[in-house]
């Protein structure tokens, strides 16, 4: 069972969140609609074709992406495949067991929409032999520390990883195809879809909640735009509701945020260091 | 190709990576690295890097597995799916099952169980990279973990793996050896203790190099032991100069 179902927080905790939100302010010191620090190590894991290691605020997230070889799907003869999968390990969270958990799945459904519908990767650039024979990309989504809003922390993991992937180069001469992982060329990408969570806690609505917001909240809402500013996934989540003004709000907010969050991602997976370097950031952000 | 067919070792008994057949790979062990755990640490030796946490002792969930006179101790070992060249199935192998008892059992002398009955004490390790060794890294993560959590322990458990190519005794094997060393033994020992925990083999070895395999390891161990003991005092002198501050 997830945490936030189970509401365990403080009543100290509580009530001091709640008379914040009075006055529009927050326990962590932010302002309604604004994101915890984002960071992202590009490129840690050296045997996936893509990876990013993603920190927003105290939430992390680590993703890989590994290209193989695979069959078209019957309806879909001239694309390549596109599989999101999370899998929740208790490593993140006191509160996760081993097994499958359906919050990972609505996750990774979640993620895989708004890839999909975005239009981010050109799944019909990886198709080989169309009906035969095609790029099969599996992003991998871990969590491992649950601070709070996976889902939007999970989409830029998600979204980073596929920045950083290439296409393995396929040798033929041997009759089975053979990657050579070695060399090859960037994911063929068209667009990067942002995504932002809002958490109705009494009368208000906050962005990002952070773990203690998420057991207070009555309501999620997610939405996801492309970079045309289109809507382009929307789950609403948990038993209370939102009015039709919170909605409208949450996507003006989501708007006026995508630009710039798109910019920051960029920046950051272009700075990607190399070998041995990356991995002295990793140990030096995750303890200090 | 097959086991002893691929050079390991050349005129100068240099390994494939330039090491020499007694030493490790660079090691480095960081403790306390998530936040939501109880305990935590991060442990690379080379390429190969695992993740682990700990919980506990806290009440079991079910509660029909509670043991009425010590602690349960669960251990699971897992894989991450982009951690080898080939895509690993997220369901649990034969092989992560066997490794999550055998490093259960490898921990287990380090813990007094017998003080935290009807409890459960959960170590969770994730191999986030494979490149050989990781059940003795994840040994070694776990480890520290536990004693990041602030588990009374015994001693600190520490892992490495020996192997043989031809007549010579290596250690800390990378994947390549993993696959074409004639033989590969993890080895986990308490410290200060010195009693082993865990020992596996496969391939051959003969009686005589066994003995010197054995003892190559525990000279190892007493540097691998060391080496969490300056972890862990990282971590101490981190939390006090948070407090401190």
């Amino acid at each position: 069972m997830a945490e936030e179902e189970r509401k365990i927080i403080p009543s100290i905790i509580k009530e001091n969140i709640l008379e914040l939100l009075k006055e529009e302010k927050r326990i962590d010191g932010r302002k309604l609609f604004e994101f915890r620090k984002l960071r992202i190590i590009p490129g840690p894991i050296e045997k996936a074709e893509g990876s990013a290691l993603v920190l927003l605020g105290n939430t992390k997230v680590l993703v890989g992406v590994k290209m193989s070889l695979g069959k078209p799907f019957p309806d879909t003869p001239n694309e390549g495949v596109l599989v999101v999968n999370a899998e929740f390990q208790p490593v993140a969270s006191p509160y996760w067991e081993l097994g499958p958990n359906e919050y990972a799945i609505e996750l990774a459904r979640v993620v895989d929409r708004a890839i999909r519908s975005s239009g981010m990767v050109a799944l019909d650039e990886l198709v080989i032999h169309p009906g035969e024979l095609c790029w099969v990309i599996n992003v991998d989504i871990y969590p491992i520390d649950d601070n709070g809003n996976l889902i939007d922390t999970a989409l830029i993991g998600a979204v980073a990883a596929l920045l950083t992937t290439r296409v393995p180069e396929i040798d033929f001469s041997s009759g089975k195809p053979q990657l050579k992982r070695e060399e090859g060329k960037p994911l063929p990408i068209r667009d990067i879809p942002i995504s932002c969570t809002f958490a109705k806690i009494g009368e208000q609505m906050v962005l990002d909640p952070n773990k203690q917001e998420e057991c207070l909240m009555s309501a999620r809402l997610t939405i996801a735009v492309n970079s045309a500013n289109e809507i382009c996934t929307i789950q609403k989540m948990k038993g209370g509701g939102f009015t039709i003004d919170d909605i409208i709000r949450a996507k003006d907010i989501t708007i006026q945020k995508a630009k710039d969050l798109r910019r920051e991602i960029q920046k950051q997976v272009a700075e990607k260091a190399r070998g041995e370097e990356i991995w002295k950031e990793i140990r030096e952000v995750l303890t200090s | 190709m097959k086991k002893g067919e691929v050079q390991l070792l050349d005129e100068q008994k240099r390994r494939h990576d330039g090491r020499a057949p007694n030493e490790t790979r660079p090691i480095s062990m960081k403790v306390g690295v998530l936040d939501r755990a109880d305990g935590s640490a991060l442990v690379e030796f080379g390429k190969t890097k695992v993740l682990a946490a700990v919980y506990g002792p806290r009440e079991v969930h079910p509660r029909h597995l509670a043991l009425p006179d010590r602690a349960l101790l669960r251990v699971s070992y897992r894989m991450a799916t982009f951690s080898t060249w080939e895509r690993k199935r997220p369901t649990p192998s034969r092989r992560e099952i066997e490794l999550s008892m055998v490093i259960a059992s490898a921990l287990e002398p380090a813990l007094f169980l017998e003080k935290y009955p009807k409890c459960a004490i959960d170590v969770f390790c994730l191999v986030i990279e494979a490149d050989g060794g990781t059940r003795t890294t994840a040994i070694n993560a776990a480890s520290l973990a536990l004693a990041d959590a602030g588990i009374p322990m015994r001693g600190l458990v520490v892992a490495i793996a020996v192997g043989r190519v031809g007549d010579t005794i290596i250690v800390d094997l990378d994947e390549v050896e993993d696959n074409y060393a004639e033989s590969d033994m993890p080895i986990a020992m308490l410290f200060p203790q010195e009693e082993i925990t865990l020992l596996q083999m496969d391939g051959t070895m003969s009686p005589h190099l066994f003995e010197q395999a054995l003892e190559t390891a525990r000279q190892v161990l007493r540097n691998v032991y060391s080496l969490q003991v300056k972890a862990l005092k990282e971590r101490a002198l981190k939390a006090r100069t948070k407090v401190v501050l």
